[in-house]
């Protein structure tokens, strides 16, 4: 009897302690409104998981600017959270230099790895670490309204050169159209344009040389800006444009008051919901084309512009953080948000279940790229990506001249060696 | 020193020291401690993750002194500053000359005027915001009455900055308004009268009498403006965001866009240390001279 009685108390115990040691809890910070199609599915994966394993996954959201200004403070306090949301590049590189991320190499399996796509995997690995792993790809293009386009007599299959481009903005502009819908007071949408032509006139090969030697003044970032300033004399954009913000962007689209607006993947489901109707533009009134290439360009055609964002692991996060993260961006998952359209998915194969033939273009865009580019403001950090940011509205606003501009992105170069 | 003279002394600083030690640890820890810290930060290049290794010298001050929107903002610091001295301040005193004294609607105008002062500068940031928004404001729709293309205030160079002033000047006018009704109304109404006796009209008594009797409340008000222009920071940030093209900033805006933002802390903290000499010398050289009676 009494031994009996010892018996339960000791496994009891044991059940109390082992319990209690092993069950997690996983804080998790994101930028997911709950409005967001991705959204149901990270409260399934949440379930799932604490399900399956008894952790505990607490979510954490916040906006995207508080999230920016928070975070350096929030991984240096014991409250930091485990996972939490990047864009990649420079930001992520001075996170893991000063020793916030994990290296979580041995607890991701190489056959997770192989799930997904390698190019994506190997954004958030620095100096042989593995410090995150990727949630979706995104690429910047031209949109445009099929009705406007044909009001304005424009043939997009044509434009295939800068010039055609130019040629396209003052046809529409004569039909009385709004040509271009941008969201100044933002910057980041402006500066989409002007490193888009980096992307064409310098190629990969200038960007890594820059980045390694510096020379953001060079000819050719210099030709960017004169091309750019080609555009703004045609006073392409809404009136009032350095006072709207990128959802005001994405609106004016929806509800066409613009022909074409340059931006990311992600103005499919952001041109409805922010349009005035909530229905925005059909996807049969729709369609999306490359940036032109430029005379004299040594990059290629098929190169693009735009994120592999992802998740990353601080420095204190229990194992369990890192198998959360290898459930959440699985196939299960991916295949589902792909057919729903919220996101270009990473994991292999995903792609597939995309329905909608305009993010399949964009799939299929990134797919055939030979160079893809991170967008500049986050890859080169947030002080010379800001001041890219800066230099590109400014451009706009016509206050600045090219070489100003490639001169203040060297300025700022500089100052960071 | 006699035993009685000792014990009132002692009884007289222990009740200092008792009352002194916790205002001046507070003080201490959440002034003194953390502007010696940003001034340590500013000679680093520190972006915010770990501590602060790379030794920079004054490099921090020299891009600032050098940088054309830091040198912009310091003037539209000043501008603020000239406007509501020049203009508020004295539009202040005016209506607080007229509606100072018991007259009819007196309390309803003083409500009205003071209303906006009661308003969160985030709140009032974001109501003009919409207001001049050039397509769904009411700048828009009185334009659009008339017959005409409504501005774009805050999104023209031209015009944002005005657009800013006249925003500075609605929601503070109103306090400097009560201000100068407080130090009125403490006017001895003997003095008053004896002016009307002897002949005074209003203007010879606001002018001869009121004003130089209110000197010391204008003097207070000129100073609180001052430095509410040097902390001007909340009513730009929904309203304009230093934009367009970083040509509205404050001081306080370019620190927090182009150090915290940027995450350059180092120079962050040297934009800190200047805005708080600036406002430091100003301070400590209006007390000594045109406060010093007061």
């Amino acid at each position: 009897m009494m031994k009996n009685l010892l018996k339960f108390i000791i496994g009891s115990a044991s059940l109390f302690f082992f319990s209690s040691v092993q069950a997690d809890t996983i804080k998790w910070l994101h930028l997911t409104g709950e409005s967001s199609p991705e959204y149901p599915n990270f409260v399934r994966a949440v379930e799932e998981f604490e399900a399956k394993t008894g952790h505990t996954v607490e979510m954490m959201y916040l906006e995207n600017e508080s999230f920016k200004a928070k975070l350096p403070t929030m991984l240096q306090s014991d409250d930091r959270p485990d996972i939490f949301n990047s864009w990649g590049g420079g930001v992520m590189y001075a996170q893991a230099e000063a020793g916030f991320l994990r290296d979580i190499s041995d607890v991701v399996t190489d056959e997770y790895l192989s799930t997904l796509s390698a190019a994506a995997a190997n954004a958030f690995v620095y100096k042989g670490q593995r410090v995150g792993v990727p949630r979706n790809v995104s690429q910047v293009t031209w949109w445009y309204n099929k009705d406007l386009m044909n009001q304005a007599g424009v043939d997009v299959s044509s434009i295939t050169m800068w010039d055609d481009l130019l040629s396209a903005v003052s046809q529409i502009k004569s039909a009385g159209i709004t040509p271009i819908c941008i969201g100044g007071k933002d910057k980041w949408p402006v500066h989409f344009i002007w490193t888009h032509l980096h992307i064409r006139n310098g190629g990969e090969s200038l960007f890594l040389e820059s980045l390694e030697n510096g020379g953001w003044d060079r000819p050719e970032y210099i030709k960017s800006g004169e091309q750019m300033l080609e555009l703004v004399a045609l006073e392409p954009f809404q009136d009032g444009w350095l006072s709207h913000t990128w959802p005001d962007q994405a609106g004016f689209f929806g509800d066409g008051k613009c022909a074409m607006a340059f931006m990311g993947n992600w103005m499919y489901p952001a041109q409805k919901s922010n349009s005035a109707s909530g229905e925005g533009l059909g996807d049969d009134n729709m369609g999306i084309f490359s940036m032109p290439m430029t005379p004299g360009a040594l990059g290629d055609s098929a190169d693009t512009l735009g994120g592999i964002n992802g998740w990353l692991v601080s420095k204190t996060a229990p194992d369990s953080a890192v198998e959360f993260l290898m459930h959440l961006v699985s196939a299960d998952i991916q295949n589902e948000d792909a057919a729903k359209g919220a996101y270009l998915p990473v994991v292999k194969g995903a792609d597939k279940s995309i329905t909608n033939p305009i993010l399949a273009q964009v799939a299929n865009n990134i797919g055939n790229s030979q160079y893809h580019q991170i967008f500049y403001d986050q890859f080169l950090g947030p002080d010379i990506g800001r001041v890219v940011n800066d230099v590109s509205t400014d451009l706009a606003a016509g206050i600045i001249t090219a070489e100003e501009a490639a001169q203040q992105v060297q300025e700022s170069w500089e100052f960071n060696q | 020193m006699n035993s009685a003279k000792y014990n009132a002394l002692l009884s007289k600083y222990s009740t200092l020291v008792i009352f002194i030690i916790p205002a001046l640890t507070i003080f201490t820890m959440f002034v003194v401690l953390p502007i010696i810290e940003a001034a340590y930060y500013s000679f680093y290049r520190w972006d915010g993750y770990g501590d602060p290794n790379k030794y920079v010298g004054l490099k921090n001050y020299k891009y600032l002194f050098k940088n054309k929107t830091f040198i912009l903002s310091l003037k539209n610091n000043f501008y603020i500053i000239a406007i509501s001295l020049f203009i508020q301040l004295p539009f202040a005193l005016l209506v607080a000359l007229m509606i100072s004294d018991k007259i009819r609607g007196a309390n309803f105008f003083r409500t009205v005027f003071f209303l906006p002062y009661i308003l969160a500068e985030i709140v009032t940031g974001l109501i003009w915001a919409y207001i001049y928004d050039g397509n769904y404001g009411m700048v828009a729709a009185i334009w659009n009455f008339f017959g005409a293309d409504p501005p774009h205030m805050i999104a023209e160079k031209e015009t944002a900055m005005i657009a800013l002033y006249i925003v500075i000047f609605w929601k503070y006018f109103g306090i400097h308004m009560m201000i100068y009704i407080a130090g009125l109304q403490n006017i001895s109404k003997e003095v008053l009268e004896a002016a009307r006796v002897d002949g005074a009209g209003p203007i010879t008594t606001a002018w001869r009498i009121k004003i130089p009797i209110i000197l010391p409340t204008i003097r207070l008000s000129v100073f609180l403006s001052i430095l509410g222009a040097l902390q001007l920071f909340d009513i730009i940030m929904p309203l304009t965001g230093g934009g367009p093209s970083n040509q509205t900033h404050s001081m306080v805006t370019y620190l927090y866009y182009f150090g915290v933002m940027r995450m350059k802390f180092g120079f962050g903290s040297a934009i800190g240390v200047v805005i708080f000499l600036i406002c430091f010398t100003i301070a400590i050289t209006y007390q000594r001279t045109l406060m010093r009676k007061d």
